[in-house]
Order: structure tokens, then sequence, then C-alpha cells
């Protein structure tokens, strides 16, 4: 009966981590701060997820680990200031239809361009080097250094301001807390493709065998799907997701640099390494720990906060050695 | 092609080699349409990687393998599925994390499931209809087992590949198995089933074929096999007189 109960509390507690450590961290920081650094740690979070859950679906589906993928995420931030700089009369004006339209082409500019060149790299890099992960590691390093001194090339080698739009600018106060306007719009956009992500791999077939791909890469061969053409698709849809991560990164950070996509990797892995490699709901908990530990960390003990995600990494691997949700074969 | 009782199946000098290591020496099988055949041998004598190169998931170095009058040798493993053949694997290949449902659906090449043929399964493992929406991960060994060679038989295949599914089971469950390898040889399915327990492929296949070393060593009907113990301890190491 024990035994039955310690299985529930077990199968549960990863679930129940997030809330747990929100909840620590509220006597500690305060009611008005706590509001402002969760908010700013969902949205990092949230951000996070997006570069991140591709490169753990490319990992689960074909043992592919991209080191590249920071590229994509630079990109991405680099479309967002090709696009935005034209239409700056659209998002100097206090109008929010000019500026989330304007936001909205950017975005969709940026999934375009790292999604096709995701298509390009796929075809001619890691086609080149399945099943081979010393390779992989080489080439895919070689590779993002190649991708990012070409976008030097093409945008130069200084940071390019990308100012927020002006009705996304400023905060709003909920009694003593204040949320950055530009939070809670990264956050909406965020948790929108977060959930349309959600319900292409839980309601389509597609979906489906993505799912089990990641589970039995083998077993769905088998069944008569071609894992190959699958894998091309989620390998865009990863790069066009970092695309859009390292958009909105970029503009959450008000400039862009060559080294955007870089400054996100470390995070990104160790979100791998808890949520358990290959798992997309894995991934999004573990985002969301790393955002909200970061922005609690930064507050309470700025000296720690660089480690901070790596002791937590450290703490859940000693607790879940796969990271808190395991796919069965990796 | 192929009609009832002719090879619907045919190896001939298949070599498949794992990383440096060969393991199939010239494998000869026909599989007869209709029938089902037993693949017996030691553990290591080379079954598993037989199945596992007719589907495609290791590729045969040297030998022809011939499936309705076609040679597939050189087909990706996706490609041969799509020909009609369902494989178990020895791991029984369950998507843990999916329902009972999704694992079934997958193997159905439509968005639904055909009706008949999901009575036909349900009737014939009525547990999983118990667990229709569970993850396919909660269910006990046995009826990970069901769920595989359900799966198998959720469409029309024209052959089956079966590997071991006895294996481990309890004899309840072993009954219940061989309870639908039976319907599906009154159905004349085309199975070709690896089973290192005797008594179950003497109650179920038609034919049977043995190997040893990566070489097949001997064909025959069952019955004569069966009835034949000398024959049993030479070619298995132990006849149905050892064990009875």
């Amino acid at each position: 009966m024990s035994g039955d109960w310690l299985g529930r509390i077990n199968r549960w507690a990863p679930y129940a981590l997030t809330p747990v450590i929100a909840l620590a961290a509220l006597p500690a920081i305060g009611p008005g701060p706590w509001v402002t650094l969760t908010v700013a740690g969902l949205t990092m979070g949230i951000m996070l997820f997006l570069v991140a859950a591709g490169l753990t679906l490319i990992f689960g589906l074909m043992d592919v680990l991209n080191f590249a993928h920071a590229a994509f995420v630079t990109l991405g931030a680099y479309m967002a200031v090709t696009v935005l700089r034209p239409l700056y009369g659209w998002t100097s004006e206090q109008s929010l239809a000019l500026n989330l339209a304007a936001l909205l082409l950017a975005l969709v500019a940026a999934a375009i361009a790292s999604g096709v060149l995701g298509f390009v790299f796929e075809r001619l890099v890691i086609r080149q080097v399945y099943g081979a992960p010393l390779r992989q590691i080489l080439i895919t390093i070689g590779a993002l250094t190649v991708i990012e001194q070409l976008i030097i090339v093409i945008w130069g080698p200084q940071g390019i301001p990308l100012p927020k739009p002006a009705a996304l600018r400023g905060s709003i106060f909920i009694g003593s807390s204040s949320i950055e306007t530009y939070r809670l719009f990264a956050l909406c956009v965020g948790l929108a493709v977060a959930l349309a992500m959600h319900l292409f791999l839980t309601r389509t077939r597609l979906g489906l065998v993505v799912r089990a791909g990641v589970e039995d890469r083998e077993m769905i061969q088998a069944l008569g799907y071609r894992i190959r053409r699958v894998f091309i698709g989620v390998f865009m849809a990863g790069t066009a997701l970092a695309g859009m991560g390292g958009m909105m990164w970029g503009q959450y950070q008000a400039v862009v640099s060559s080294q955007i996509g870089d400054s996100m990797t470390i995070l990104v892995f160790i979100i791998l390494i808890i949520g358990g490699l290959g798992s997309v709901g894995g991934c999004f908990i573990g985002a969301i720990l790393v955002g909200l530990t970061s922005n609690y960390v930064s507050f309470l003990e700025p000296k720690l906060a660089l480690g901070s995600n790596i002791l937590l990494m450290a703490l859940i691997l000693l607790w879940h050695p796969r990271g808190l949700f395991p796919i069965s074969h990796h | 092609m192929t009609g009832p009782g002719g090879a619907l199946l045919k190896l001939e000098g298949v070599y498949t080699n794992i990383g440096r290591y060969r393991i199939l020496h010239g494998v000869d099988l026909d599989v007869r349409e209709g029938r089902v055949t037993a693949l017996l041998g030691r553990n290591g004598a080379g079954k598993t990687t037989t199945l596992r190169t007719i589907m495609g998931l290791w590729k045969a170095r040297l030998g022809k393998i011939v499936f309705a009058a076609q040679s597939i040798a050189a087909l990706e493993t996706p490609q041969i599925a799509r020909l009609g053949i369902s494989y178990v694997p020895e791991n029984m290949g369950i998507f843990g994390k999916l329902t009972v449902r999704e694992n079934m659906l997958l193997a159905t090449g439509r968005p639904g499931f055909a009706q008949a043929y999901l009575d036909r399964v349900l009737e014939s493992f009525p547990a999983l209809k118990v667990k229709w929406e569970q993850p396919a991960g909660s269910l006990s060994g046995g009826q990970k087992q069901m769920l595989a060679i359900a799966r198998a038989m959720i469409e029309p295949r024209r052959l089956l590949l079966i590997d071991e599914p006895t294996k481990g089971l309890s004899p309840a469950m072993v009954d219940q198995l061989v309870g639908a390898l039976l319907r599906l040889k009154r159905e004349h399915t085309t199975v070709l089933l690896v089973e290192q327990n005797f008594r179950v492929a003497e109650a179920v296949a038609d034919d049977v074929a043995v190997m040893d070393e990566g070489r097949t060593t001997h064909s025959s009907d069952m019955a004569a096999l069966a009835a034949n113990h000398a024959l049993q301890h030479r070619l298995l190491g132990l006849s149905m007189a050892d064990s009875a």
C-alpha cells in the first residue's frame, strides 16, 4: 500500500516541482517582486522552450545532437532586424494593431528563413552524419561557426539595436508589482505556439507518428512510416521554432548580435537534460524551471545566478538520472 | 504471383553481417502462402537476424529475398512493410507513452479502424478493450505481447513475422496467445513464427525450418519433425520425448 503511494508521489512529483519552487520562493522574495519575477521567469522559460523544443524532437527522433541549433536562433533574430527596420513607422506608432502586425511579420519571416535554412542544412550536412555521433558533434559545431560568420558578413559584427514597439514598451502595475508589457506579449505568443505544438502532437496522425518515432524509430519504420521524411519535417519545424525564439529573444534583449544564439545554448542543453532527452513535455517543464530559477536566484543571490541552473540540473539528475520525463530508448 | 501453398516468401543463400560479424551464412527458407511456418533453433542460431533481414532492418550482404515474386532485399523497411508484411519483434516494439488505441491506430493505414478487424482483434484479446485508453507502458508483459500481436492483426496482412511471442509469459498467457495464433491459422494467414517453445510451435505450425549457426539445417512439415524424436534431439538438442 505504502509502495503504491510512493509510486504515485514519484510519478507526480516532477509535475509538482515547478509550483513547489515558485511557492517556496514567495516568502523569501515578498509578494510584489515575486509576481514580477515569476512573470519574467515564465517569459524567459517560454522563449527558451521555443528554442529547445525543436532540438529535443530532433534528438528524440534521429539521435542527432545539433550543436548548430544556435545559428538558427541568431538567424531568426537578424531576420527580425531586417523586417522591422523598414517597418519602423509601424513600430514607432502608439498603435497596438500596427505594432502587432509588424511583430507578426517579423515572426513569420524568422520562422520561414530559419526553417528553409534548416531544410538545406539537413539535406547538405545532417544527412551525411546519421548514426555517427562524433562526426555530428564536429560537423555541427563547425557549421555553427560558418553560419555565424556568414551572418557577420551579411549584417556586420556590431550589435544592432532592436527597440521594442511603442505600445509594448513600459510596464503595467498590479498592486505593487510591475510587469513589462513586452513580457506579457512574449508569454502569450510563446504559450500559443506551445499549445499549437501540443495539439499537433496529440491530435494529428503525423503528431502521433512523431511521438511514436521518438520512442522507437525502428518499430515505426516497420509499421510502414518513412521516418527520414518525417524527420526532415521535424528538423524544419524545429529550426523554424528556433528562429521564432531568436526573434522574440532579440526583441526582449532590445539588441541583436551574432552571439545571441550562443548565449542561449547552455541553458537550452540544460533544459533538454532536465526534461529528459526527446521529451517535449519534459522540455516545457524544464524550460519553465530554468526561467523561474534564474530569475529568483538573480534576485535573491546575484552571485549565484550563473551557476544556479547548473546546480538545478545536478540536483535533478541526482533525483532522476535520465531527466524528469525520460523517453524509453534514450 | 503465388497461389495457396506456394512460397509467398523465399530466401536463397542469405548472408547478413552485424558490424564486422557475419551472423547469417546462407539461409534458405520457403514460407508457403496460407500456412504457419515455425523457425526453430538454439539461442544465437540466427532466427531473429533472419526476421530482421527480411524486414530490411539489417541488410542482406548476399542472397535473394523474394516476397510475392518481388525481390525485396534492397528495399527500405517502410517499403517492405507496405507490401503487407507485419513484424512483431522480440521486444514487442510497443510505444509505451502512447495509449493502446494509439498503438493500434499506427498500424492502420487510415484515420480510423476497420470495425470488422477491430472486433476480431478485441474478441481475441478482450483485455485490450479494458485498457484501451491507458498508456501501453502500464500494461503487463503478457498484455504488451497481446497488443503487439493485435497490432499486427488490425489490418489484413499478407505475411506476419512474429519473434518469440511466448517468451517470459505465464502459461495462461501462452494459452491465450496460442489461441490467437490458431485463429490466424484457421483464417489462412501466412505466418513465419520464431519460437523457442517447441510445444507452441507444434500446436500452431504447419511447416518448420530449423536453424543452426546462421544456416537452415532442416525444413519439413511440422508433423514430420514432431513425430521424429531422434531428429528433434539432433537438431534442437532435446525432443518432445525428453520434455514429456
